[in-house]
């Protein structure tokens, strides 16, 4: 199984216990990631508000780059990066005016033979759970985790094509395989409002809050995360939402891949534990 | 809110329907969309207002509203539709407008978000996430904002200092340039 890989800006900064831990998580499953050589930035959230061109063409880049590595799937682990490029690769083949546009700005041609595929499809639906299981050296039992989809990963359903849009449970089929327990809650899909939480800090410290709130009522030890935004902001948060609300959670937010890492017998640095902000050592040393 | 409609109201919705395929005019008015959203309580027009403003031909009063501007495209909205209308491209529609067309954004904040983004992109081909948040606070003049987190992220390796920039840092900024040119030509 052999996959492009599109990291993306987070997973190289913020985020980079989530790159770590995807690769040591292929690693243990027999998943063959190749990096995209000199990926550019998919654009995100900005280029989509500003022209809807430069918000094709961005992505459509890495989608070009796949091409030329003789490779036919691209794996985005941040669900931001993730949607543009699946969006890129729609648009593209429904509209050749389009797509001749998008050639001339990027200066280059494009088959649109490219697959998008989202991390947890991957490992569920590719590695499958008989495999995951059988790759676990230290199950996690014990370990109530909740696990949240946020946003992007299920919405808008003909873009995203991923599991139940309300009520998803790939994660949580994961964590499972895993050993640990995923708690059943009601916030798995709702936003978190990270997109507002740099600019309008306060805006969205309410959407944070209930997110974390509805994941301590189901009795979750920490919360599992595909999407480098939503962990950032959740883990980040967590002071500031005590501060406002008077309640401090202290619940760890840690990248599904994290915990799956784990449980194959990685090692805490070798899926940067020691990154994440709310401190997960205490949870996690119970198990 | 009152308002007096003359004219050919459908005009600005066919507009929005031949910019990205959506048909406003199909909009029932059920307001599934206003219930779901995470941030109906910040916007002074809700979604399911804006929708019918934009069949009534209100296209100032649109463009000029807050509505896109709260919205975080959690895509909610558009997954609960009964029409199937895909309102975020509806939003990334009014956005697009509403910046060419010098409309004041009446969230300052957002629009600097938006413009330190692609800046950054522009100069390094990817995101420079400490930069960004430095220029981001810069920009809205409070420029200690969140500076608690940053020592927070840099003990933990997550903020780099340098910006990681492409090799080919060229062929970004032609992309940059060959998309404002074949906007350009079209415009
Ligand atoms: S959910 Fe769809 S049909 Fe209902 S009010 Fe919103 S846009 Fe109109
Ligand atoms: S996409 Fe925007 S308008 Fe729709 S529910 Fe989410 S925040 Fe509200």
């Amino acid at each position: 199984m052999k996959y492009a890989y599109y990291p993306g800006c987070s997973l190289e900064s913020s985020a980079k216990e989530y790159d770590l831990s995807i690769r040591a998580c292929c690693h243990f499953t027999g998943v063959e990631l190749v990096e995209i050589p000199d990926w550019i930035c998919c654009g995100a959230s900005s280029a989509h508000a500003t022209s809807h061109l430069l918000s094709i063409a961005l992505p459509a880049k890495a989608l070009v780059q796949t091409e030329a590595m003789g490779l036919h799937q691209v794996i985005a682990p941040c669900v931001a990066c993730l949607t543009r490029l699946k969006v890129a690769s729609m648009e593209m083949a429904d509209d050749d005016a389009l797509k001749k546009d998008v050639e001339t700005v990027l200066e280059g041609s494009y088959q649109g033979k490219v697959k998008v595929r989202n991390v947890l499809d991957v490992f569920l639906n590719d590695v499958g759970v008989e495999k995951i299981q059988e790759a676990v050296v230290s199950p996690l039992k014990g370990l109530k985790v909740a696990c949240y989809y946020g946003c992007l990963l299920t919405r808008p359903p003909h873009i995203a094509q991923f599991d139940d849009v309300e009520n998803p449970h790939s994660m949580d089929d994961l964590m499972r395989a895993v050993g640990a327990e995923a708690v059943d809650w009601s916030f798995k899909t709702d936003c978190c409002g990270v997109s507002m939480s740099l600019a309008e800090t306060d805006a969205a410290l309410d959407l944070t809050n209930r997110v974390l709130e509805g994941a301590k009522d189901a009795g979750a030890d920490c919360v599992a995360v595909a999407c480098p935004l939503c962990q950032s902001n959740l883990d980040l948060r967590q002071k500031a939402i005590g501060n406002k609300y008077g309640v401090f959670y202290d619940l760890p937010i840690l990248y599904f891949s994290q915990l799956m890492g784990l449980a194959f017998g990685a090692t805490s640095r070798d899926v940067g534990l020691e990154k994440v902000i709310v401190d997960p050592f205490p949870v996690l040393g119970a198990i | 809110m009152k308002v007096a409609v003359k004219g050919d109201t459908s005009s600005f919705a066919k507009e929005i329907e031949q910019a990205c395929g959506q048909d406003v005019l199909t909009c029932y008015q059920c307001r599934k969309c206003t219930m779901g959203c995470p941030m109906a309580f910040k916007m002074e027009l809700k979604v399911s207002e804006m929708m019918r403003a934009i069949q009534l031909g209100l296209r100032e009063e649109v463009l000029s509203a807050d509505t896109m501007w709260w919205c975080v495209s959690c895509e909610t909205c558009a997954t609960r539709c009964p029409q199937g209308i895909e309102i975020v491209e509806v939003m990334d529609v009014l956005r697009e407008k509403a910046f060419k067309e010098g409309y004041k954004i009446p969230l300052k904040t957002i629009e600097a978000f938006h413009k330190v983004f692609l800046d950054s992109v522009k100069s390094y081909g990817r995101l420079y996430e400490m930069g960004f948040a430095m220029d981001l606070n810069l920009k809205l003049r409070d420029p200690l904002k969140d500076a608690d987190l940053g020592p927070v992220m840099l003990s933990k390796g997550k903020l780099k200092l340098l910006p990681d920039k492409v090799k080919d840092l060229k062929s970004v900024k032609k992309l940059f340039e060959n998309v404002k040119k074949l906007e350009e030509s079209r415009a």
